[in-house]
């Protein structure tokens, strides 16, 4: 098995307001080897962006903070870190690519200079050795006209573009983790696939792990190699792509199946939409999350959240319905029916 | 520089405003600042009120130069020399070619006072201006960023400098200080700094949620780098405005304390100084006197303001055609 990046155990990241306790992620474990990539998927207010902002230490303190759990980088306890210490494992061993290009690139500086900042304040290099490698890193993420490109300022480039600078100025020094959040939300779909071969192709050279967090089944499915579906701040099945995808056991995770269209089935058939609302994070149902909402739900599932049940290859589902109930329900359900039999 | 590839002969790349819109120019793009210039340039008011500084700034230079450099006098006359010979029953002499401003009541050449005071009044205007923006993006930035107690702290202290009127403020602080050319500036500059850390902290707090910032944190850079290097360029904008606009009005404010004694002292002249100095005889029907160190006054504040004015509305990326 390939090296361990990172080790996240049961964290918890809260956050105070005026309002009450938002409980953004609640006990979330996953781990990340090198060369891996692991998808997040979730509805918006799930806490998949929480969770990536956590092992950063980047959720805005006050209100938010990291309540519980235990975040390890190749053995280093990031928690423990100073401020000072965590500094340098910014951009340097975690780097992210945020979700809207067009406002995460500083709009006063040229490209050039946002990209060779971070190359300075990490490796300590001149200036003029910095840019040179911030133009070979343009070329890399495919700009064309790099030389010319990296004077540019933000508001000269495209969506596409800014987003291939965002990927450059990550991937800068060369960080064992590169955090997506939703890196194509904000991107027309064509230029979406050219953005996912560029993570990938920068993935397989630097040998990073990628945590990609997504509300995009299709990205997931393309990219990932173990998925994890979060519901109001907590893991509720995570497994192998194929596994997740081919055996679902969470009716949360066939929900989020179910409102796919899909393109190999022949007769026309209607989306299941997933009835009501995500639950407010303030007044988090003590059960599990999707009580309320689930449309096998039963009286223990307001009780307590379920223990992870193992249900196949390092595929584990959180769900109080007993195996061969919803194993039966599943069969039965239009989606799933075929694939099972 | 060092452009390897230019476009070949891209046809005027000077006149790049006149490209139609939907035209993508092959020139090198416009910079900041050059596009802010761009649209500087279009504003007549604005352009005179460069012109009027501009013009103040060079003879307010060669004064400094002159006088506290080289040690001459640059002015056709002694400005401070008195001959009774050109003041008739004490009343000056008007304007004529020897003294194109005419002469006071002491027989002193009003052009060479005119001149010698630019220096006083546009070096008490930028002194006082700097030390007043070092004050305030010392500290309106670090309080709009951390937010919180140090917030409160730096913000109620700018509330404390705001509610005292201005004038009354710095009468105070003369009298501590003691009157003078140095003290003014020092008094008018600890005085204001609160307009511009207040200007500063308003953009930070709204820079600081961009999205940029926090991938600049999620890059690794330390707070220090994120506010001086990210948040303040961004902020900077409406500070340039606040800085034309406060020369103009450290220049008025040197007046009015000069004009109530306590500025320049006699016999050096300052435009307030000479102000309140021939008031009187104005009113004798000598308007030269007090019409010259006037006018010099108003176009070096006008020119201030209407430049500020002008590059307010070039800098503000909302105005963008």
């Amino acid at each position: 098995m390939a090296e361990r990046l990172l080790d996240v155990k049961d964290l918890s990241t809260h956050f105070f307001t005026h309002a009450g306790v938002v409980r953004a992620v609640n006990g979330v474990s996953f781990s990340l080897a090198r060369g891996e990539t692991l998808g997040i998927v979730g509805e918006s207010g799930s806490g998949k962006t929480v969770a990536a902002l956590s092992v950063m230490r980047l959720v805005p303190d006050p209100p938010g903070k990291i309540v519980a759990g235990e975040i390890t980088l190749k053995g280093r306890d990031l928690l423990a870190l100073k401020e000072e210490e965590m500094r340098h494992v910014r951009g340097n061993d975690i780097a992210m690519i945020f979700q809207d290009p067009m406002t995460s690139l500083n709009p006063v500086f040229k490209i050039g200079d946002q990209i060779a900042e971070t190359i300075q304040v990490h490796q300590g290099k001149s200036k003029r050795e910095a840019w040179q490698m911030a133009t070979a890193l343009l070329a890399k993420v495919g700009i064309p006209d790099a030389e010319r490109r990296v004077n540019e300022y933000p508001f000269e480039y495209s969506g596409g573009m800014r987003q291939r600078a965002m990927i450059a100025m990550a991937i800068s020094c060369n960080p064992d983790i590169l955090i997506a959040d939703e890196p194509t939300t904000a991107l027309d779909v064509t230029i979406q696939a050219q953005i996912m071969d560029v993570i990938r192709e920068m993935q397989a050279q630097y040998q990073s792990g990628v945590i990609m967090i997504t509300h995009d089944l299709g990205v997931v499915a393309q990219m990932a190699d173990r998925v994890m579906v979060m519901y109001g701040g907590r893991t509720i099945e995570y497994g192998p792509v194929d596994e997740v995808y081919y055996n679902p056991h969470q009716p949360y995770t066939w929900g989020l199946l179910g409102s796919l269209p899909r393109l190999d089935e022949s007769k026309k058939q209607r989306l299941t939409p997933i009835k009501g609302q995500p639950p407010n994070l303030l007044l988090l149902p003590p059960g599990c999350p999707f009580s309320g909402r689930c449309p096998y739900e039963r009286e223990v599932c307001r009780g307590a959240f379920p223990e992870t049940e193992i249900v196949g290859p390092e595929h584990g589902v959180n769900c109080w319905i007993p195996l061969d109930e919803r194993l039966e329900i599943r069969a039965n359900l239009p989606r799933f029916a075929a694939r099972v039999a | 520089m060092g452009d390897a590839v230019s476009a070949p002969s891209a046809p005027g790349s000077q006149a790049s405003a006149s490209l139609p819109a939907g035209d993508v120019p092959q020139t090198k793009p416009l910079g900041l600042w050059a596009d802010s210039w761009r649209r500087l340039k279009r504003n007549k008011v604005a352009i005179i009120g460069l012109v009027i500084i501009s013009i103040f700034l060079v003879i307010g230079a060669a004064e400094v130069v002159a006088t506290d450099v080289v040690h001459v006098n640059l002015a056709p006359y002694n400005p401070n020399a008195v001959n009774y010979k050109l003041t008739p029953h004490g009343l000056g002499s008007p304007p004529s070619l020897a003294h194109p401003f005419g002469t006071d009541y002491l027989g002193r050449d009003i052009f060479s006072r005119t001149l010698v005071a630019t220096r006083i009044s546009l070096l008490i205007g930028i002194i006082a201006v700097a030390i007043a923006l070092t004050i305030g993006l010392a500290l309106g930035p670090v309080s709009g960023y951390y937010g919180g107690a140090i917030d409160s702290v730096i913000m109620r202290l700018a509330d404390i400098f705001f509610a005292y009127p201005y004038i009354l403020f710095v009468l105070l602080i003369m009298t501590v200080l003691g009157p003078g050319f140095r003290n003014v500036f020092i008094a008018i500059g600890i005085l204001s700094w609160a307009t511009y850390a207040r200007l500063v902290r308003g953009t930070v707090l709204s820079i600081k949620t961009m999205e940029y910032i926090e991938a600049a944190r999620a890059q690794g850079a330390s707070d220090l780098r994120i506010i001086f290097r990210h948040v303040l360029p961004n902020s900077m904008a409406p500070v340039y405005v606040a800085i034309a606009m406060g020369i103009g009005g450290a220049i008025v404010t040197e007046a009015a304390l000069s004009f109530l004694g306590i500025g320049i002292q006699p016999p050096n002249a300052s435009w307030g100084s000479m102000i309140s100095d021939y008031l009187s005889y104005f009113f004798a029907g000598r308007w030269w006197m007090e019409l010259f160190p006037s006018v010099a006054l108003v176009l070096t504040v006008f020119g201030f303001i209407s430049f500020g004015n002008g590059l307010r509305d070039a800098t503000d990326p909302k105005l963008k055609e």
